[in-house]
């Protein structure tokens, strides 16, 4: 049975057996390069190390950032805190800024996931159909991780950075003066009282509901796009959310098994003679392997799986976006109603019809300016994500093929010298 | 007359763009260029394989598969000659057994080649344990091609007149083999395997090559324990990828700019999940190449059994001799030097008659003579059955050792080719991210 490889562009395969072209690419890698079970250097694949290059970059990035936005925020140092009652984790929340609303150019408070919650509800309040990134989940039911291990920690920690910089970078949400309460305040409790506007809104909204099968009816064209757009993208990602955590899991087993090898070759060895090296080789090259496995699968659980997941999220923050304006538009519509049938009042209702159709307006247009805004960061943060996805699975394979390589290399004939004598196995 | 084996490695490796299917091949290469007489004369293929039904011996109807095996003259005929056709018969797997149960106890000095297997084992979920199943077929035939031309590259067994009517003849070979009588010495040689007997001098080199028997019989199975449940992870893995495909395809239907970019890259997700298939067809080979040295520790152990039968046969000759004798000396100087029955009767019943002692002499010496002859014969078969055996041994250890590190770098050679494909894959997959 042949298989033909014939699938394989020529130049390619000729690529990575031709070891002398790495020299050019000598200068990018900072690390020395692969040492197999004899010490001898294994060489790299030349892209790999186009991929440490890469690497550098991403850094550079970083500190521009840092020098070039108005306001730069980072989340870091958990601490655990413990108190009679309960234990809970503060995050360091440290701001730079040059903007002439903050008093300092520089400020470090400590927020524990409560205060962001707190944040995020007031932005949400005071901006209902814009929209704002989501934190992460309270607490993650069906993961893999358990609450307050260091995974688990550093995940948060990483969205809750995530969603500071997104809403610093917000265009309207950066300006909230909750947000510079939450970066400057050393105490938040005396900000966090309950405002009244959050409990007569939701009054509204119950009463809302009722008419908002009448705001779906005379929906403007554009919103219900985005409404279709929503259900179908917030469908697909969630499925693309539970296929990279099933990968995740499939690759987790997979790994376990192919531990096994290793001391499998190893005991085979020990009884052996002639075939004790190739065996040790193999053995050699199936460990390295299964590290270059746990490293892959670890990337796909810090790089893809969060972005998918964030998404998922998001689409959620949307829907309920989407029924706030909805709900908005249903106040006027009903107003309007009344307006319409009560002659009698008609100056005092007028007034609160216009007030209702200036909040619609606001709240339409204000929509439709941050969603092509949404639509632009799914695309670079999804695609980035898949894109670094893609480079490490190519990674992956161009490590674990430059390791068998080199073991094809070590079993090339040379003139051995054989022990004569006793021929034991 | 030994190869040259080191021109047979280079062979074998010097082009690390070999395909697994390829280094294969220059396996039986090898093997046929070590050359027999046989091979020298004929080139053996098992070419097809057809499902058959027919009569049982119980006259019950079955399906079972019939194998195709082709002989063709090996020269080179002059330019502008039309080849003759092959000759070629069809056989079942019975056959093959009833062929190599002949060998065996025709050879018992001889490692002899294994047959593939007869059910399937080591199996993971997708293949199919079923006989009949297409896969398991083509790797049966596959298999025994692979026993015919080891038993015909064999420098003993191919001169054998039997193997050459099973490759020559359909219908008449199995009374030939049988009027042989083989299966007579069949049943005692199944008794001896499975009886018990201390041997007090085993030969040190049997002994440890009955141990590094079942040291690599135990190391080759769980080796094979663990492929088949690393293949069937690495299945799943490949699988779910192809979930991909379908949300991605479903999610490009309401993207416009990144419509396309993702689209295709679902595409590649199926291509990704479907690879596997063939990954792991692939990887059969190389089980199957363990397998035939997972069988042969059988025939191995086979010869150090049939050395120690020999061994204690020659071991109780000789232990009979020395009774028989220290019987006439007690006889002949009246002494009881070792407790016997006859001793103690003799002295409880009374002396016998010197007429009688006389004819139990005589009886005795003749005995003795007999027992030295015996001695003599069984010590002539032990120190030829060590001989033969061993030279068989040290031939079989060269093969094995090639055979295994061929093994080892068709894995390899695999390795390679899955991550070549992987590499594309996602490097393809790339492109149309990039594209987003």
């Amino acid at each position: 049975m042949d298989i033909n490889g014939q699938t394989l562009p020529a130049d390619f395969s000729g690529h990575m057996l031709d070891m002398d072209e790495d020299e050019d690419l000598e200068v990018f890698s900072k690390k020395t390069s692969h040492v197999d079970g004899d010490g001898n250097p294994v060489p790299n694949s030349p892209s790999s190390m186009v991929n440490q290059y890469r690497l550098e970059e991403d850094g550079d990035e970083e500190h521009r950032d840092i020098h070039t936005k108005d306001l730069y925020i980072t989340v870091d140092d958990p601490e655990s805190h413990v108190t009679a009652i309960e234990t809970f984790i503060m995050y360091r929340v440290l701001t730079r800024t040059t903007r002439s609303e903050f008093d300092s150019s520089e400020y470090e408070v400590h927020r524990r996931y409560q205060d962001f919650v707190w944040l995020r509800s007031k932005l949400e309040e005071n901006h209902p159909t814009l929209i704002v990134h989501p934190l992460p989940e309270k607490f993650v039911v069906k993961g893999m991780v358990e609450r307050f291990s260091n995974d688990f920690i550093e995940t948060r920690r990483k969205a809750l950075d995530r969603f500071l910089k997104k809403t610093a970078n917000h265009p309207v949400l950066s300006f909230s003066p909750h947000l510079q309460v939450f970066l400057t305040e050393a105490d938040l409790a005396s900000h966090k009282k309950q405002g009244p506007g959050f409990l007569s809104r939701m009054g509204e909204t119950v009463r809302a509901v009722a008419n908002t099968v009448r705001g779906l009816k005379s929906r403007p064209e554009e919103f219900t796009q985005m409404q279709e757009y929503l259900e179908v993208f917030s469908s697909k990602i969630t499925s693309a959310d539970k296929v990279t955590q099933r990968i995740i899991r499939e690759q987790k087993e997979y790994l376990d098994e192919l531990k096994q090898y290793h001391p499998m070759y190893v005991q085979w060895a020990n009884s052996e003679d002639v075939l004790a090296d190739s065996l040790k080789s193999v053995a050699d090259c199936v460990e390295r392997c299964s590290k270059e496995t746990e490293e892959q699968t670890q990337h796909l659980s810090e790089i893809l799986c969060p972005a998918i997941h964030e998404y998922v999220l998001c689409a959620d923050t949307l829907k309920g976006v989407m029924k706030r304006r909805d709900n908005i538009q249903a106040e006027f519509a009903a107003k309007n109603e009344v307006l319409a049938s009560r002659k009698a009042e008609k100056e005092a209702l007028q007034e609160e019809v216009d007030a209702h159709a200036d909040r619609l307006e606001q709240a339409n247009n204000v929509l439709k300016e941050d969603w092509p805004r949404w639509k632009s960061d799914i695309r670079t943060d999804l695609r980035s994500a898949l894109i670094s996805t893609a480079e490490k699975n190519m990674e992956y394979y161009e490590k674990c093929l430059a390791v068998w390589e080199s073991f094809l290399f070590s079993q090339r004939p040379e003139p051995r010298e054989q022990s004569d004598g006793d021929h034991v196995f | 007359m030994m190869a040259d084996s080191d021109s047979a490695d280079v062979a074998l490796i010097g082009n690390t763009d070999l395909t697994s299917s390829e280094s294969e091949n220059n396996i039986v290469n090898t093997m046929v260029e070590k050359g027999t007489a046989l091979l020298r004369k004929i080139e053996i293929n098992v070419p097809e394989a057809e499902k058959r039904t027919g009569k049982n011996t119980v006259n019950m109807q079955e399906t079972y598969t019939a194998y195709l095996i082709e002989t063709r003259p090996a020269e080179s005929l002059p330019e502008g000659s039309v080849p003759a056709t092959p000759d070629s018969l069809w056989r079942r797997y019975s056959e093959f057994e009833l062929l190599r149960m002949y060998l065996l106890v025709t050879y018992p000095y001889i490692i002899i080649p294994p047959l593939p297997e007869k059910r399937a084992e080591f199996v993971w979920h997708k293949l199919s344990a079923d006989n009949l199943d297409p896969d398991f077929v083509e790797r049966r035939r596959v298999g025994l091609e692979n026993f015919l031309l080891r038993v015909a590259s064999h420098p003993v067994l191919s001169t054998d007149k039997i193997f050459y009517r099973f490759l020559t003849e359909e219908k008449k070979w199995k009374d030939e083999v049988l009027e042989t009588g083989f299966q007579d010495k069949a049943d005692s040689r199944l008794k001896s395997l499975s009886a018990m007997y201390r041997v007090k001098n085993p030969d040190k080199k049997f002994t440890a090559l009955k141990l590094y028997s079942d040291e690599l019989s135990a190391a080759i199975s769980q080796l094979l324990r663990v492929r088949a449940r690393v293949a069937d992870r690495l299945y799943g893995v490949y699988k779910v990828h192809g979930n991909y495909g379908r949300v991605f395809s479903e999610w490009s239907a309401i993207e416009k700019e990144m419509g396309d970019g993702l689209q295709s890259a679902g595409h590649h997700m199926d291509t990704y999940a479907a690879s596997i298939d063939d990954i792991l067809e692939e990887e059969e080979h190389y089980a199957d190449q363990l397998k035939e040295y997972l069988f042969y520790t059988d025939a191995v152990r086979s010869v150090c059994r049939k050395h120690e039968l020999i061994q204690y046969e020659l071991e109780t000759a000789a232990q009979d001799l020395v009774s028989k004798k220290q019987q006439k000396e007690e006889l002949t100087t009246g002494t009881v030097r070792i407790f016997s029955l006859k001793g103690m009767t003799s002295k409880i019943f009374g002396q016998e008659s010197q007429e009688q002692r006389e004819s139990r002499l005589a009886a005795l010496e003749q005995s003795i003579q007999e027992g030295e002859e015996a001695l003599k014969e069984k010590n002539k078969e032990c120190q030829e059955f060590l001989q033969t055996a061993w030279e068989d041994i040290e031939r079989f250890k060269e093969q094995k050792d090639r055979d295994l590190r061929d093994a080892l770098i068709n894995y390899a050679i695999m390795q390679i080719t899955m991550c070549k494909k992987g590499i594309q894959v996602w490097s393809n997959a790339k492109e149309c991210f990039n594209k987003m």
